[in-house]
Parts: structure tokens; C-alpha cells; sequence
């Protein structure tokens, strides 16, 4: 009986390795078929133009990441593109293989949509010369990468003129991710507008040292609404915050894509990425062979990269047209939210009157405005 | 359904067993991946081969997945040799992060140094600093009896935090525009390519580490004491065992093996230190560790593989546009198939006699 099971056994297992090496030669047959299909039908249309998408975290989330991919979106919806992502890569040595695999399979462009891909990126471009590169958030280039940015700070300040009408306790909360330069720069922008609106509010500041964390996010906030804010503004790339608003009843103001449906009696406005307008640019010049290698795009309001979420029926209208007023201003190109005299913290004069910060301030700015109340650490 | 078997204890090891079960296991899991490949409307022969292709079908692919399983073999390396003396070492990650952070602090501090100099001087660092930090819940157990598996995992946190305090405060690079990342390091603190192709000498040191490995279980006085520790500190205190002395050995050994890990990355593949290091490779290796029954030879291949899955899913995803989330259920369905068909070493299904 025993030596029956045994062999039982073998037998199974002899022919269940056969069936697996019988699949395993029957498939690439099957793909290698597919594949020489794929390439005649390639020739057909004299090779379509390839656009590919590296993002840090997944496209379901409402924030950052879906936000670049509504653009890539707006890139696909053109028709003579084909588009492709691959979502949620880590930075470091992750991102250079997806990089590096894409530029491989032959994509015309190639979008790298986080900061940790600067340098990733940067060599990659190196090894393929003859694929562009576009790389977002950073301030490396070459002769074959551009890095691009938008100016967020004036859909920030916007959001903070309608923070700062909407308080009544006078305290706004702000979730912030890490401690950088792109993340002071729009709390301190939106300070200046809340400030604007109401001189006597401050904007407390939480770091999470995540980007993206549903439940810490949301922790983050709760602590702030603890202390009485009754605004409730993010940079993160979940919704969490706008949940804890909703949840205590008080008001909220999204990042990245219109939260509105996430906290719809709460949500007040949004700062909203629009990359679909600079994505679509930027595919039509590579395919002219009008792009320009070694640019630094930092496109704004005006080009309507960055805009504000339509406001919820809690804000009233005298609100609506002071910020309406301040939005037209910018959208014709007149960038005012820098604008000194501005005080640091310590009540200092940082930027005097009359002058306005320059690119290379806002880029590295790791101090905070008067009014913020925490530490850039 | 079973009433014509019975569940019965195998009376002697099955031989092939755990290869039978493994590939048995890899094929139940890739089965169920295709369902899931067409239940979202995709081809799951196209998906199956655009894996393959990804994972091992060209030479750069199997270098991605190369590199990518170094710091996991390294750190399932260390966890191993811990879990053999039944001492639970979950701080691979901070040892990792500690690891990084003196090879960090040798390559900043001496770059002119020849790398002759310089890299040992790296590797001994993050070995140190590694090893020390995997010596504090050692410390607490023995003196404190302190749950190690407890002091571990809270110093993995405060190994992250220490991390970003320097990459946010005083190594950050002053020209990176306040971005959270030490300055590059200069060549000399470089772990190169070997022999021109882009698989560093990191692959080369697992290898020797691995042979060390194997060689220190099996023939050491050592070795034999750990295994036999094992089974527990009053049987070790009997035969006369240094209990004490040989928790804090293993413990230190799995953590300098961890922090050659994080040494290995930042000299290797990113050439600065930055937050971004911390992908949790320190908890891949616990994983691994088991998956590869504490084994250096099958750490060796469950590493490889784990990281070719990783690697071959980015394929499928940039090829099928399937999302991120699809890999990691692959990966789990992998893991716990392997891990409960290890059910059928110790227990087999046998036919009922008539008589029963």
C-alpha cells in the first residue's frame, strides 16, 4: 500500500512537471506568434509615437499621482499617442530599471513624475540620447532632459485668501508631508493669503514625513482640529485630511484633483494640478523636433498648469469674487504672491518692499512666513 | 470530500518534498494569477510571457533582478542565522538603515581616501554600526529580559528616524536645494561594475558571505553550539553552553550582515544617502529567511526569485497597464502557498483502508 502511494505520487508529480513544461514551451510559441503579429502591424503605421509615465505612488489615490495621470490622459485622448505608466516605484534603484526599461522599449518621451527620480533619470538619459526626458520637481537637466514644475504656490495662496475669510477660530491647520522647499514655499503662499484675508489667523503645521498615508495623514489632522483649527488644508496626496474635516464638521481645502466628492460638506476648494496642458505641449514639440533639451520649465497659473477646484456652496459670494478678483490677476501673468514687504518668523523683513522673491529664492526657501506657526525641520 | 484519506505524519523526511511542494506551490499561485490576468480583461498567456520576459528573459533583466536580491540575501542572511538560535531578530531594516548611515559617514568623512582604503573602512563601519545596534535588544534580553522581538522593531523606527535627521540636518547636501539627500560620493566610495557590465561586486560578496555562511554552521565549534542553543537557553546552560555570549554573537552577526546590506546599496546603486534607501528589504529578509527554511543556499535562490517577481512585474505592468497592487498579490499568493505546503513534509494525505 505504502509503496502504491509513493509511486502514486511521483506519477502525479512527473505529470504535473510534463504539463508545466509542455505549458511552458507552448506559451512563448503562442507570444512569439503574437509578437511577430505586433511587428507587422507596427509596420503598418510606421511606428506610433510613445509616451511613458513613471509615477511614485497609485493612480487611484485623488492625489499627485492621479492628478499626472489626467494628464497623461489628456496626452492618450490626442490619438496619435500611445501612452503607458507603471505606478507606485519606489525612488533610488527601482525607478533607474523602470526608467531605463521603458527608454529600452523604444518610448519617445518619458515622463518622470517624482523628485527621487532626478538622478535616475539623469543617467538614464545619458545611456539614451535619443530619448527625451522630462523630469518633474527637480533642477538637474541635459542635453536630453528638461525638469518641469508648476508654480502650485498661487493656487496655494489662492486657497489661503479663502481659508483665511472662511476661519472663525482663527487657527487652519496644514498637513504637510517633508520639510522641503516645495512644500514651505506653498504653505508660505498660503499664509500670505490667509493673512491677506484675515491679519489675525495663523496656520499651524504638522509634518508627517510621508507622502502618502491615508491613516497618519488623517491622524495629522485630527491633532491639528484638537488644537481648534476649524480649516483643514493638505499637502498630501490622500484625502484623509478632508475625511477628519468632514467627520468634525468644520471646513477642509484639497490638493492634487477636486477632493469635493471625498468631503463634499467640508471641502471648500482645492490648489488643482493641471499637467494635461504642459504634457500635451510637450508631446507635440518632441514630435515636431521643436523640444529643447536643457530647459527649466516652471510654468504658472497663467498657463493654466495649476488652478483653483470650483469653490462649495459654503462660500459665500463676496469671498468667491475677492479670490475670482486676486485669480484674474494672476492668470494674466502678473505673479504677486511674493510680493514684499514679507516678515519671516522672528518678524524679520525677508523680502523688503518693492521687491519680489526671484525663482532662485523660491527654489531653495526653507524658512517660513510670519504667521505659520512650526518649524521648517 | 476527503473521507477516502486520512491525514497521517510522514514517518521519514520526504525526500524531493520541498522542491515538489515549492514548484507545486509556484504553479498553483501562477494558475490563479492568470484568472485574475483575465477576470481584468487581459490575455494571461500575454500576461504569463511578458512576466517571464521581464524576469529572466534577457540579460538586463536578469541583472535588475540580480542587484535588487543583494540587499534581501544579504539581510535574509542575518535574520537566518538569528532565527537558528531561535532568536527573534525583526530589526534587519534599522540594522540596514544603521548599516548605510556609517558607510555613509566613512565615504563623507575621508573622500580622498583610496578606495583601498576607504571601502574596507566602509564595510567595517556599517558593520559596527549595524551590529551595534542589533547588540542593544541583545543587552536588554539578557540583562532584562526584554522580548527581543519587540525591542527590535521599535529600534527599526528610530534607526528611520535617525536616518532623516541627517539626510534633513547636518549631511544634507547644501547645492540639492534643500532636498532631504547627502552629496554625492566621490569615486572612490563607488562599489563599480565587474568587469565592465553593471552588476557591481556586491553579487561577489554575497557569495563569499553565503560560502562563510555555510562553511561557519557546519564546521565551527561555534556553529554547532548555535544550532544546539536552538532548542533552547536551559538545554544550552546544561551542556555548558556561553548563552549568554552566543545571543549577543548571533545578534551581532545579523545585524553587521544588515548593515553590509544598507553598506552595499548606498555605495553600490545610489551613491548618496537618501530617504528613499528604506524600501523595506529588512522585512523582505524575514520573509525570505522562512520561505528558504533558514538555508543559505535556498536564501540565495528565494532572494533572486522574490526579486525577479518584483522586477518581471514591472514588465507586466508597463505592458498590460495593470496596477502596482496586482504584483503584491502575486507575491503573497506565492508566499503563502509555499509556506502551507510545507503542511504536507511533516504530514501526508493517505488512502483509507477498507478496513478502517
Amino acid at each position: 500500500m505504502k509503496q502504491f502511494t509513493r509511486f502514486f505520487i511521483a506519477a502525479l508529480a512527473c505529470t504535473a512537471m510534463l504539463m508545466s513544461l509542455f505549458a511552458c514551451g507552448e506559451a512563448p510559441k503562442k507570444a512569439d506568434e503574437k509578437a511577430e503579429k505586433n511587428a507587422a502591424e507596427k509596420k503598418e503605421d510606421a511606428k506610433k509615437f510613445k509616451a511613458g509615465f513613471v509615477y511614485v505612488s497609485p493612480v487611484g489615490d485623488a492625489g499627485y499621482s492621479y492628478a499626472h495621470d489626467m494628464g497623461r490622459q489628456a496626452v492618450q485622448d490626442l490619438g496619435w499617442v500611445e501612452t503607458s505608466f507603471v505606478e507606485s516605484v519606489a525612488e533610488g534603484a527601482d525607478s533607474e530599471r523602470v526608467i531605463r526599461n521603458m527608454a529600452r522599449k523604444g518610448f519617445d518621451v518619458i515622463f518622470t513624475t517624482s523628485f527621487g527620480y532626478m538622478d535616475p533619470t539623469l543617467k538614464v538619459a545619458e545611456e539614451f540620447p535619443n530619448v527625451k526626458f522630462m523630469h518633474c520637481s527637480g533642477f538637474k537637466k541635459s542635453a536630453n532632459m528638461d525638469n518641469y514644475f508648476g508654480r502650485m504656490y498661487q493656487a496655494r495662496y489662492l486657497t489661503g485668501l479663502v481659508a483665511g475669510a472662511m476661519t472663525k477660530s482663527n487657527i487652519i491647520g496644514y498637513v504637510a508631508a517633508f520639510p522641503i522647499p516645495e512644500v514651505i514655499r506653498g504653505i508660505n503662499a498660503f499664509t500670505l493669503g490667509v493673512r491677506e484675508a484675515n491679519p489675525k489667523a495663523e496656520v499651524r503645521v504638522v509634518w508627517t514625513k510621508t507622502w502618502y498615508d491615508p491613516a497618519l495623514e488623517k491622524d495629522a489632522a485630527i491633532s491639528l482640529l484638537d488644537v481648534g483649527a476649524d480649516i483643514i488644508a493638505q499637502h498630501q496626496d490622500s484625502p484623509g485630511p478632508q475625511e477628519a474635516a468632514q467627520e468634525r464638521g468644520v471646513y477642509s481645502i484639497g490638493y492634487n484633483s477636486d477632493m469635493a466628492s471625498f468631503a463634499p460638506k467640508a471641502h471648500l476648494t482645492a490648489a488643482i494640478w493641471n499637467w494635461g496642458s504642459l504634457y500635451v505641449e510637450t508631446v507635440k514639440e518632441v514630435r515636431d523636433g521643436t523640444w529643447k533639451g536643457d530647459q527649466a520649465i516652471w510654468w504658472g497659473m497663467d498657463k493654466g498648469i495649476v488652478d483653483l477646484a470650483p469653490y462649495g456652496d459654503m462660500v459665500p459670494e463676496d469671498v468667491r469674487k475677492m479670490v475670482d478678483a486676486k485669480k484674474a490677476e494672476i492668470k494674466s501673468g502678473k505673479d504677486i504672491v511674493f510680493a514684499g514687504p514679507i516678515k519671516n518668523q522672528k518678524g524679520e523683513v525677508a523680502i523688503p518692499e518693492g521687491q519680489s522673491a526671484s525663482d532662485e529664492q523660491l527654489l531653495g526657501m526653507t524658512w517660513f512666513v510670519e504667521g505659520v506657526v512650526g518649524t521648517t525641520e | 470530500m476527503l473521507t477516502g484519506f486520512k491525514l497521517r505524519k510522514r514517518d521519514e523526511p520526504w525526500k524531493w518534498g520541498a522542491l515538489v511542494i515549492f514548484l507545486g506551490a509556484l504553479l498553483i499561485s501562477l494558475l490563479i494569477s492568470a484568472f485574475l490576468l483575465e477576470g481584468q480583461g487581459k490575455s494571461a498567456i500575454d500576461g504569463l510571457f511578458i512576466l517571464w520576459d521581464g524576469s529572466f528573459g534577457h540579460v538586463w533583466a536578469l541583472e535588475g533582478a540580480l542587484l535588487k536580491a543583494v540587499p534581501i540575501f544579504l539581510c535574509s542572511l542575518g535574520v537566518a542565522i538569528s532565527f537558528r538560535m531561535q532568536i527573534w531578530n525583526i530589526g534587519a531594516e534599522g540594522q540596514f538603515a544603521l548599516g548605510a548611515i556609517g558607510a555613509t559617514w566613512m565615504a563623507l568623512s575621508f573622500p580622498h581616501l583610496h578606495w583601498t582604503l576607504l571601502m574596507p573602512l566602509m564595510f567595517i563601519m556599517a558593520f559596527l554600526l549595524g551590529g551595534l545596534w542589533a547588540g542593544i535588544p541583545a543587552a536588554l534580553k539578557l540583562k532584562l529580559k526584554v522580548n527581543e522581538i519587540i525591542s527590535t522593531l521599535m529600534l527599526n523606527y528610530i534607526a528611520i528616524l535617525l536616518l532623516d535627521y541627517l539626510v534633513f540636518g547636518i549631511w544634507k547636501d547644501p547645492s540639492s536645494y534643500g532636498f532631504p539627500m547627502t552629496p554625492k560620493f566621490s569615486e572612490n566610495a563607488r562599489i563599480l561594475g565587474m568587469f565592465g557590465s553593471s552588476v557591481h561586486w556586491g553579487v561577489a560578496l554575497c557569495v563569499a558571505v553565503g560560502a562563510a555562511f555555510w562553511a561557519f554552521m557546519r564546521y565551527t565549534r561555534l556553529g554547532y553550539e548555535l544550532k544546539a542553543s536552538g532548542q533552547g537557553p536551559r538545554v544550552a546552560k546544561y551542556a555548558g553552553m556561553p548563552y549568554g555570549f552566543l545571543v549577543m554573537f548571533v545578534m551581532c552577526m545579523s545585524g553587521g550582515l544588515a548593515g553590509w546590506a544598507g553598506c552595499v546599496e548606498v555605495a553600490g546603486t545610489t551613491g548618496r544617502l537618501e530617504p528613499s534607501l528604506m524600501v523595506g528589504y529588512g522585512y523582505t529578509a524575514i520573509v525570505v529567511a522562512w520561505l528558504a527554511r533558514l538555508e543559505p543556499l535556498n536564501i540565495a535562490f528565494a532572494s533572486f526569485l522574490l526579486a525577479a517577481l518584483r522586477v518581471g512585474v514591472e514588465n507586466l505592468q508597463l505592458e498590460l497597464q495593470i496596477p502596482a497592487a496586482f504584483g503584491e498579490i502575486m507575491e503573497g499568493m506565492i508566499l503563502l502557498s509555499v509556506l502551507a505546503g510545507q503542511f504536507f513534509l511533516t504530514y501526508k494525505l493517505e488512502r483509507r483502508k477498507l478496513s478502517d
